[in-house]
């Protein structure tokens, strides 16, 4: 009995047999929960989309959600080089981080360039626009991205209709240390960027974060945001990603030309 | 089979055979989920779930496992429970799998459910193990919620999320102490719990393994 247990062929079938049982398994919860997990993820990015644009609570429902994004919001798809709307992709379905990882829809960013460290940038990006009544465009959402100290910040960042006065920031996935470079979600350090400058007059990118606190009463007062105690390299990641996504590489294009209004 | 009774399995592990306590298991995860209470409570369902149902399908198979693939068959059986149980916290607690990203994978490699599997599940009846593997989980737990209180508590001032003693941060009084909610901190708390629970349960503590030389004076040493 234990002998013929224990030969070859009883191995490979036993072995056979458990693979095909558990693959079975994985598959079957995979595919059987396909729908709700894409449902859920895109649920995650739009409350993260509304918290920042500032419309409704974070815990209202998920159809509220869904009802309020629709109404409000307009997703469009961008070219960053040409900084111009683009109807080449679904804004909807498109995934610029997926699209930053393909070679073919993205490029490899040099090091002087490369100033939040995200190594690829893709070619095309979806913005998020909430339209007032007549349709105008009364808040932008940017996606942005960089790496902190630990790992790569995603967030958005949301700009009036000027252009310039920030609306709100904040980070919906990171792995910063908790309690120090963690503290980009406190809501204190996030109430302080409504009404920052962005731009200073001549167009360049002039927010900043300032360690060991911002001066509140100088000149520079509305470009100033306080940094991170304790997290220095945290900070210094925001504030070369918020350098990079409104730059000329990032963003900048499509903004200057909706200042414009040549889009 | 007559030594394990199912209350046996299901409580011993708690204290008198703690996973964590005594056999010093599943380390990896408890530094690194035991930042703050929820994600700690969701591990620990996490892993009991796996370490019971994984124990379970391998007693039920177990004579017919031949001993030369016995740990990759173990392994097969625990990785898929894993993704299973990943697949669900992403369907239906999509919030939480986020926070937990790698660690329920991780719990493929966590020594508790590997241990049970070969050292108790392949000699013992379906149901005895899969009780075996709840207990040894919730001896697992016990730590882990343990580490997570206290944690949470003093590293961010809050228990589940919620507000116990207000941070300065938050404009409250208390200073938040934030080594705690680093990693190594659990290393240290560990200790101090393997020391509480070895001073209430003194048969627990080891025959030491060598004893220290006494100190030798220059005079004797030549």
């Amino acid at each position: 009995m234990s002998n013929q247990k224990e030969s070859t062929a009883r191995t490979l079938l036993v072995a056979l047999l458990v693979c095909l049982v558990c693959s079975v398994l994985v598959a079957g919860a995979a595919v059987a929960l396909k729908p709700i997990q894409v449902v859920n993820s895109q649920l995650d990015k739009q409350r993260n989309i509304l918290a920042i644009a500032g419309l409704g609570d974070p815990s209202m429902s998920a159809a509220d959600v869904q009802r309020l994004f629709d109404e409000r919001i307009v997703a469009r798809l961008v070219n960053l080089e040409t900084g111009q709307f683009s109807d080449e992709h679904d804004p909807t379905t498109f995934d610029p981080l997926a699209a930053a990882r393909e070679p073919s829809t993205s490029r490899v960013l040099t090091g002087a360039e490369d100033i939040a460290s995200i190594k690829r940038l893709e070619k095309f990006s979806v913005v998020y626009i909430v339209e007032d009544a007549s349709g105008d465009m009364e808040t932008l959402v940017l996606p942005i991205r960089g790496y902190g100290l630990w790992s790569t910040l995603h967030g958005f960042l949301a700009l009036e209709s000027d252009l310039t006065t920030v609306q709100g920031l904040g980070f919906y996935q990171h792995a910063e240390t908790p309690g120090l470079g963690g503290e980009v979600d406190n809501p204190r350090w996030r109430g302080q960027w409504p009404g920052k400058q962005v731009y200073d007059e001549n167009g360049n990118v002039a927010i900043r974060l300032v360690k060991g606190g911002a001066d509140s009463t100088g000149p520079d007062a509305s470009h100033q945001v306080d940094g991170l105690a304790g997290a220095t390299l945290t900070a210094n990641g925001v504030n070369n990603l918020l350098h990079f996504w409104l730059g000329e590489n990032g963003f900048g294009a499509f903004i200057n030309n909706l200042r414009a209004g040549e889009v | 089979m007559s030594k394990h009774t199912i209350s046996g399995v299901l409580l011993d592990p708690v204290f008198k055979n703690n996973p964590i306590g005594l056999q010093i298991l599943g380390i990896c995860s408890a530094l690194a989920v035991t930042s703050n209470l929820k994600t700690s409570l969701v591990m620990c369902i996490a892993l009991t779930l796996v370490a019971g149902f994984s124990s379970m399908f391998i007693s039920l198979i177990r004579s017919q496992i031949p001993s030369a693939i016995r740990m990759i068959v173990q392994v097969v059986i625990i990785a898929s429970l894993v993704i299973v149980v990943d697949q669900v916290l992403k369907a239906f607690a999509y919030a939480l799998s986020k926070q937990l990203s790698v660690f329920v994978g991780l719990i493929i490699t966590n020594c508790i459910v590997m241990g049970r599997a070969e050292g108790f599940a392949m000699q013992n009846p379906p149901v005895l193990s899969f009780f075996d593997g709840i207990g040894n989980g919730l001896g697992y737990s016990v730590m882990l919620l343990a580490l997570g209180f206290v944690r949470e508590l003093l590293g961010a001032g809050s228990l589940f999320g919620y507000t116990i003693l207000p941070t300065v941060n938050n404009g409250g009084w208390y200073l938040p102490n934030g080594m705690l909610l680093l990693p190594p901190s659990a290393f240290f708390l560990i200790g101090l719990f393997i020391w509480a629970l070895r001073s209430w349960k003194r048969e627990q503590i080891e025959v030491p393994e060598y004893k220290m030389a006494p100190q030798v004076s220059n005079k004797e040493a030549y």
